[in-house]
């Protein structure tokens, strides 16, 4: 008797204390790793990026978390330094044990921590744009932002409509502008288009009306296309328009912020450049699918930080989206379970468009997510 | 000369004179301290930054931008004044890596005082292009062009005719004996530092308009007006001209003939051929003591 009782109590010990414990697991926040540039010659991609994680961590956890537990960010500033965003990357995964990574503002610190992540089996989605982070398709990562292919191929189809057929391409030095040329040129030829002349200038150029002059004299180009990001378009329209050339300037996606017409003033008219709703959220018909989602992240963020929103903080908003919808569709953070959700991810309407992965697309997005601009009257409008 | 040709020259003349500029600053503290002043590019970066800062704030262009050398000029002063001067006593050495400490300091300042944006400034004189024989040139690259030009006879002038320049020339060429005749050498360098902010931050507003400013383009420029002054022979003032228009032609030049990729590398191996053969660069002489 006394024995028994003994037992009861000592089963009911080990019960609470299995509660106990159970319950303190589940008050343990996921770790949501990030690896951004925040400052460095890419700050304009991350520090929109690390803002809009912020504040929708907040915000999820304000509406009580995911799964019941809290999302504790961890975010690291990598300067646009490849060997640096490895080295951070490293540290999430074995110290930081975060449960997935989102980030990788550029192209060159991504594709960095692709080994690492591939290695340590952790889902990782990026928000950089070169076609080489998810083709071929990696087990581990994902991606957010269009591909720098989908954009050539948009300006290309629009070409098509305005009887374009040779054109001229002028990129940057960056990871991002040398993919975005090398896709221009791998699909140029399917959409019969050809390159005529293909200049390129420095990470900090501050000139390039001799790569224009060039370009100029090349016979017959009918249009030239600028794959690159930072203040060289800027520039490059300038220069574009101070030598007088006639033909169409395309930019790229890359330069889709307000900031490029402010920084080309009037010499931006007519440019025409290939982007995501989200840069024209009010412009967009009302029975757009993504216009509830593109205006409703707009319009928290420049109510929170009162700058304007830009496609690149978008990117941040998608992953971090696709990954807690992953998790909870998982019901857990076990690493491959989250990485198949992340994998069976369909119809999600994200400000880069409408996502659908499967085993080989880790993007999930097509064409139709661009919208081609032009800048008219120093404003942005959409070509019919 | 094929209008193709002319549009590089006209180009390269327009950067050159940026270089030219950012070299003389570099010459003047040099001159007077023997000191690389690795933060010469941040005061060309200040001056832009504050201009376009005042001018968010509704100060009228025409008192912003003397407004901003003046600030220039008194960060150039208390760099000397609380980070160098301090240490005057220590080598050489220690004082660049003083001034490379500067430069990330007055960056990293820029960027939270301001931020990480990039920004234009309005051109001077609008931005209607001006055709010359089939090349066309902006006329805010003739603003560059000229007030460079006018910085560099008046400079001259300041050396030749003034006392404090002759003093500073004096310091130049031998400091204690210099400060034998009475010359208040810490002073001069004082003044050499303020006046090679001053330079530096009317480059920073006159190119603003044209190649943009931010909080990091400071590294780049500070390099080439480096590459100028080491081309044209450092502390030889008219070196730094010769050698910054020189520069910003081959650079053009090659980006148009050559390969526009290779652009930096093309100045880069210049001077490392000029460092190779000609340590004295085209204008230095041996006792290089000319400012």
């Amino acid at each position: 008797m006394h024995r028994r009782t003994f037992s009861a109590g000592l089963t009911a010990i080990v019960a609470a204390t299995l509660i106990a414990v159970g319950s303190a697991r589940a008050q343990e926040p996921i770790k949501v790793g990030a690896f951004l540039s925040v400052t460095g010659p890419a700050a304009f991609l991350g520090d929109p990026e690390q803002k809009t994680l912020e504040m929708y961590v907040e915000d999820i956890n304000k509406g009580g978390g995911v799964l019941g537990r809290k999302l504790q960010l961890i975010s690291y500033d990598d300067a646009g330094d490849a060997e640096k965003a490895r080295t951070f990357a490293k540290r999430l995964i074995e110290q930081d044990k975060v449960d997935f990574i989102l980030g990788g503002s550029t192209t060159g610190t991504t594709m960095a921590v692709v080994p690492l992540v591939e290695g340590a089996g952790v889902p990782f989605i990026s928000m950089a744009g070169a076609v080489v982070i998810v083709e071929p398709a990696k087990k581990w990562v994902f991606k957010t932002p269009h591909t720098d292919r989908m954009a050539c191929e948009r300006i290309f189809e629009d070409m098509k409509g305005r009887k374009i057929s040779k054109i001229g391409l002028i990129s940057g030095a960056g990871g991002f502008d040398k993919s975005m040329r090398q896709e221009c040129l791998n699909v140029a030829k399917k959409h019969g288009i050809d390159i005529v002349a293909d200049e390129s200038y420095g990470a900090q150029d501050t000139d390039m009306t001799a790569q224009l002059t060039k370009i100029r004299n090349a016979a017959g180009i009918q249009a030239v296309v600028n794959p690159g990001f930072g203040q060289g378009p800027a520039i490059v329209t300038k220069n574009f328009r101070q030598l007088g050339l006639q033909v169409p300037l395309y930019q790229s996606h890359g330069v889709a912020s307000k900031q490029f017409i402010e920084l080309a003033g009037p010499a931006a008219e007519g440019v025409r450049l290939p982007a995501a709703a989200l840069l024209v959220a009010d412009l967009l018909p009302d029975n757009d699918k993504q216009k509830p989602v593109v205006v409703g992240y707009k319009k928290a963020y420049e109510a929170r930080f009162k700058s304007e929103v830009s496609t690149f903080g978008g990117h941040a908003y998608d992953a971090l989206m696709i990954a807690v919808a992953a998790v909870k569709k998982a019901g857990s953070v076990d690493k491959a379970k989250v990485r198949d959700a992340i994998e069976a991810t369909k119809g999600y309407v994200g400000t880069g468009g409408i996502v659908n992965m499967s085993a080989t697309d880790h993007m999930g997005l097509d064409v139709s997510a661009f919208k081609m601009l032009e800048v008219k009257g120093g404003t942005w409008s959409i070509v019919k | 000369m094929s209008s193709q040709a002319l549009q590089f020259l006209l180009t390269g003349m327009t950067v050159g004179s940026i270089y030219a500029l950012v070299g003389l600053g570099f010459n003047l503290i040099y001159n007077a301290s023997r000191v690389i002043n690795f933060a010469q590019g941040e005061f060309v970066m200040i001056g832009g930054m504050a201009t376009v800062s005042l001018i968010g704030h509704g100060v009228p262009m025409v008192a912003a931008v003397p407004l901003a050398i003046a600030g220039t000029t008194l960060v150039g002063a208390v760099l000397e004044k609380f980070a160098v001067e301090p240490a005057r006593r220590a080598s050489v050495v220690t004082l660049i890596i003083i001034t490379i400490g500067a430069s990330i300091f007055l960056r990293g300042l820029a960027q939270i005082v301001w931020d990480k944006k990039l920004h234009v400034l309005p051109a001077f004189t609008g931005d209607a292009p001006i055709t010359l024989w089939g090349a066309t040139i902006l006329p805010q690259s003739l603003w560059v062009i000229g007030v460079s030009f006018l910085l560099v006879v008046g400079l001259r002038w300041f050396f030749a005719r003034t006392l404090t320049g002759k003093a500073m020339l004096a310091t130049a060429n031998n400091r204690d004996a210099a400060q034998l005749v009475g010359i208040n050498v810490r002073r001069i360098l004082l003044l050499s530092f303020a006046l090679s902010a001053a330079l530096g931050a009317v480059g920073g507003i006159l190119v603003a308009p044209i190649t943009l400013t931010a909080y990091d383009i400071g590294t780049m420029i500070g390099l080439k007006g480096f590459a100028a002054a080491i081309l044209g022979g450092l502390g030889s003032g008219m070196g730094a001209v010769v050698g910054g228009l020189a520069l910003g032609i081959i650079e053009s030049f090659g980006a148009g003939y050559l390969s526009s990729a290779y652009k930096d590398a093309i100045a880069f191996v210049i001077i490392m051929l000029v460092l190779f053969f000609m340590p004295h660069g085209l204008l230095g002489s041996r006792g290089a003591d000319r400012v």
